[in-house]
């Protein structure tokens, strides 16, 4: 039963919107009838230090809250890939931003590099909807909630002004995923 | 059905439960509890409209003696209680009794922010210079050099100005006047009753019994007499020379003036918002 | 509410996409998702479940100040308050914030503030004044690790025994204690309900990760929601007591403003409300506030008990710290072991009589909890024929959880 549910965790540094993408997902989740958790972890201040959201996605009562043995995790720093790696499990899948990230000394088998941040700005004029890219990315790899559900979602969790920019950003991360290693 | 006593005051007080009340003879406390009545009975408002809410000391233990709704409270707090009853209540009138040490020490906070928000509460501050209650210790208003259980050498440090500090804190009403002056006391109690806005008037008060021993002060009447001798109305400080106008306790009304109130603030605020929601 | 609102916001915003194939088939999905989705099935967040809970449970008066990490709270009820004519008011401190709530109180408004550690401490005084005034209102406490200012955004259980002791002079305290958002919404519920009945201060404590944990929750419909309303006197002004001595020392309490022009004081007071030195009813008034509690524990006390029907181990533990325990529990089970949790909803007054029948058939108990050892004392005090042994401590402080695997390597240490 424990396989049943499906653990991600959005890792990086504060002010990269790694919380706001984390409750996207989850309520992408409920639209999709999952039950979820999704907890988050920072330092004390909002912009710099490290900062990390835990989505729990599962058919059952979700008993512990926090990710301990992820089934994904998305990466957006070194500091980060280094301190979460361990905990991935062996058939997990690692997503990280080589804008950052450089040194991967332990790759796992699923190991998808992108540079988020920079393709964030090229693409879309700025950094600041990296993470719905990446996002984008991780649930059309992972195929853990809907494209609707997250775009439902998107458009209910971001303040209106914000909207279209992030459904590019959304798009462009399917975009991303389809032809990855293509 | 001679002779029998009916002053107003036997009309507020809690007779039959309450008495002997517990200030000392002379104590300056019966004249501020005289003088609210009065001007309670004068304003003619329903008395099951208004609420006394005092602190801890000598001076706060006035709400016990007086039939309204009364609530005696935590030390520094009156003003953070009365708070909560006014803005779920706004209609009652809402009377603080507190002291120098109650409201300018340990409750100083609420004070200035009260005052700075001009809540409509009317805030009676008996100063009698001293901790009354606890036998005697130094206050924020005992005076420089003055002796105190707790300043047995002298008191060295400077003594707050109550109403400059009301004043400051954005208090719309700021009177201040003497236990020796009653009728004017009377009067400031229901101007500011009367006034829709935080207000503070400060009675300067005698503790004959505990500040008077202390600093020689002779007894209550002694004291009464240098309240009327040493004060002056604030009217005719401008006319006087400098050197007549030191030391003096300056008594009159020293603001009066219409402000937003936050009730009445809170109120309009509560109707935007709900006429947006569209209810 | 929250529901409708933010279901409003969807439909507002149609998706302006291209008319391409596939988004077309995404378009109609979409339409589809949003008719058939379970209208009250919402994402929330343990402090806005607080929030919510607060407002459906009649909270129309709320004073706080502003503390990571139960900030939420005020900030949703900002917003929402004026919206329902009801009051929300920051004061200049926590001292402020409790004496305000109770003033409130007092003039009929039902109360609630929300802080944590450090407000809390502050609040202690006020909430002893609510006490002994027997005055109803509920104080959020969302803690924080370690004294002090500690670590703000950290979880920790450190609280348990303040919440019981805090406030000086030995009076007994009702303390809920959630441990998902569904139950935070629940027993802030509860909370209020209870401080009605029994003219109190209660306490809910929540830990830091269910104040700030999203989680799938399904708020029941209003028509369900039980609320309980303090009882009003039915006797005439000259009547009425403050401290009546009604069934089980729950008397009715007037509102100021309605006639009876009582008096309340933080001194010892008789019946009527007016202070007393006499020894006689100094005790009896002390009595009665232990009474209330104390005759009324069956309605006080909530347990759940998973998994303990054949159980030789128990875990016992609350909040955050219990779903680690389900959590080993489960794999645990997987491998043939018979462990169970007992979990406390009510933590104050404890649940004496409960844990003692339900541990009775126990080998071992473990204790698993986020501070140096609190709820582990209750537990001895109450297994007194177990040896020191066979009641295990797991203790963290260090701001991190206690983990499904910390209780598991337990569990198999106790086998
Ligand atoms: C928190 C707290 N600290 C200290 C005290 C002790 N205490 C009671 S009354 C008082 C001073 C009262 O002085 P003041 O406000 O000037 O009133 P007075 O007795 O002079 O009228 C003090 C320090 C208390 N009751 N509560
Ligand atoms: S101690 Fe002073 S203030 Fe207190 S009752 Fe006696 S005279 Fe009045
Ligand atoms: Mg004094």
């Amino acid at each position: 039963m424990m396989d049943k549910s499906y653990e991600i965790r959005l890792s990086g540094s504060g002010g990269q919107g790694l919380i706001l993408a984390g409750i996207i997902l989850a309520r992408a989740a409920v639209i999709d009838k999952h039950k979820v958790t999704q907890t988050q972890s920072y330092g004390p201040e909002s912009r710099g230090g490290y900062s990390r959201a835990d989505v729990i996605i599962s058919d059952r009562e979700i008993y512990s809250p926090e990710a301990t043995n992820f089934n994904c995790l998305l990466a957006l720093t070194q500091e980060a890939c280094d301190k979460y790696l361990f905990d991935l499990r062996e058939t997990g899948i690692l997503i990280i931003d080589t804008t950052y990230v450089k040194n991967l000394a332990l790759a796992a088998d699923n190991t998808y590099e992108l540079p988020f941040t920079e393709i964030a700005m090229e693409k879309l004029g700025s950094p600041i909807s990296t993470n719905v890219l990446s996002l984008a990315f991780l649930v059309k790899v992972t195929g853990i909630v809907s494209e609707s559900a997250l775009e439902i979602s998107l458009r209910e969790s971001v303040k209106p002004a914000f909207v279209d920019l992030n459904i590019k950003a959304m798009k462009l991360g399917f975009d991303l995923a389809k032809n990855y290693g293509k | 059905m001679a002779n029998i006593p009916q002053k107003v005051v036997h009309q507020y007080l809690r007779h039959d439960k309450k008495f002997p009340h517990v200030w000392c003879a002379g104590c300056s406390n019966g004249i501020v509890l005289g003088a609210i009545i009065r001007a309670l009975a004068s304003m003619n408002l329903n008395r099951d409209d208004v609420v006394m809410v005092s602190g801890i000391g000598c001076s706060s233990r006035m709400p016990v003696y007086i039939d309204l709704n009364t609530l005696h409270t935590l030390h520094g707090r009156a003003i953070a209680f009365a708070t909560g009853v006014k803005l779920h209540k706004p209609h009652m009138k809402v009377i603080v009794i507190t002291g120098d040490g109650d409201c300018t020490a340990i409750g100083g906070n609420h004070l200035i922010h009260a005052a700075r928000r001009n809540i409509d509460l009317t805030v009676i501050l008996v100063n009698n210079n001293i901790y009354g209650m606890t036998g005697g210790q130094c206050s924020p208003t005992t005076p420089h050099d003055a002796i105190a259980t707790t300043a047995p050498y002298g008191n060295i440090e400077p003594d707050f100005n109550i109403c400059n500090l009301a004043l400051g804190a954005g208090a719309s009403f700021v009177a201040r006047t003497t236990a020796f002056h009653v009728i004017e006391m009377q009067n400031y109690f229901q101007s500011a009753m009367e006034h829709p806005g935080f207000s503070l008037i400060e009675v300067v008060s005698a503790c004959p019994v505990i500040f008077g021993r202390l600093n020689k002060k002779g007894g209550a009447p002694q004291m009464m007499k240098e309240f009327r001798d040493n004060s002056i109305p604030i009217t005719a400080v401008e006319k006087l020379p400098p050197e007549k106008v030191v030391g003096k306790i300056q008594r009159g009304i020293l603001r009066q003036e219409i402000r937003p109130e936050y009730c009445n603030a809170y109120a309009e605020l509560s109707a935007r918002v709900q006429e947006k929601e569209g209810k | 509410m929250l529901k409708t609102k933010k279901s409003e916001s969807t439909k507002a915003k149609t998706p302006k996409t291209e008319p391409k194939k596939e988004n077309a088939k995404q378009e109609s999905k979409i339409k589809e998702l949003q008719t058939t989705r379970e209208r009250k099935t919402v994402i929330m967040q343990g402090n806005e479940a607080v929030a919510y809970g607060a407002l459906d449970a009649g909270v129309n008066f709320f004073a706080g100040y502003p503390i990571t990490p139960s900030t939420e709270v005020a900030e949703i009820l900002a917003a929402e308050l004026p919206k329902r004519g009801g009051v929300f008011v920051q004061m200049e401190d926590e001292i402020a914030s409790i004496c305000a709530i109770t003033g409130a109180s007092l003039a009929g408004a039902k109360s609630l503030t929300a802080t944590s550690g450090p407000g809390f401490s502050l609040m202690q005084e006020g909430i002893g004044f609510a006490k002994i005034t027997e005055t109803p209102c509920v104080v959020v406490n969302v803690q924080r690790l370690g004294p002090s200012t500690g670590m703000p955004t950290s979880p920790a259980q450190g609280d348990i025994m303040q919440a019981k002791w805090g406030s000086h002079g030995d009076s007994p305290s009702i303390v809920l204690y959630p441990d998902s958002v569904k139950e935070a919404y629940e027993l802030t519920i509860r909370a209020v309900n209870l401080s009605e009945k029994y003219r109190t201060c209660v306490i809910l404590l929540m830990d830091e990760v269910i104040g700030h944990m999203r989680e799938s929750v399904r708020l029941p419909d209003m028509a369900n929601v039980r609320v309980i309303n303090r009882i009003k006197p039915t006797v005439p002004p000259h009547w009425y007591k403050h401290y009546d001595e009604n069934q089980k020392y729950l008397s009715p309490l007037a509102s100021y403003g309605e006639g009876y022009r009582f008096h309340v004081t933080g001194l010892t007071h008789d019946a009527h409300g007016f202070p007393t030195n006499k020894s006689s009813e100094g005790g009896e008034m002390m009595d009665r506030l232990r009474k209330k509690i104390s005759y009324n524990i069956r309605d006080l006390v909530q347990i759940e008990s998973h998994q303990m029907d054949d159980a030789k181990i128990a875990i016992f533990t609350a909040g955050i710290t219990a779903r680690a325990a389900k959590a080993a529990i489960a794999m645990a089970r997987y491998e043939g072991i018979k462990v169970g949790l007992l979990r406390p909803l009510t933590i104050w007054p404890f649940p004496d009589d409960a844990v003692r029948k339900m541990l009775r058939n126990v080998d071992t108990v473990i204790v698993p909890e986020l501070n140096q050892g609190q709820l582990i004392h209750e537990i001895r005090r109450l297994t007194k024929d177990k040896s020191d042994g066979d009641v295990i401590a797991i203790q963290r402080v260090n701001g991190q959880l206690i983990t499904p695997n910390d209780i598991l390597r337990k569990i198999k240490e106790a086998c």
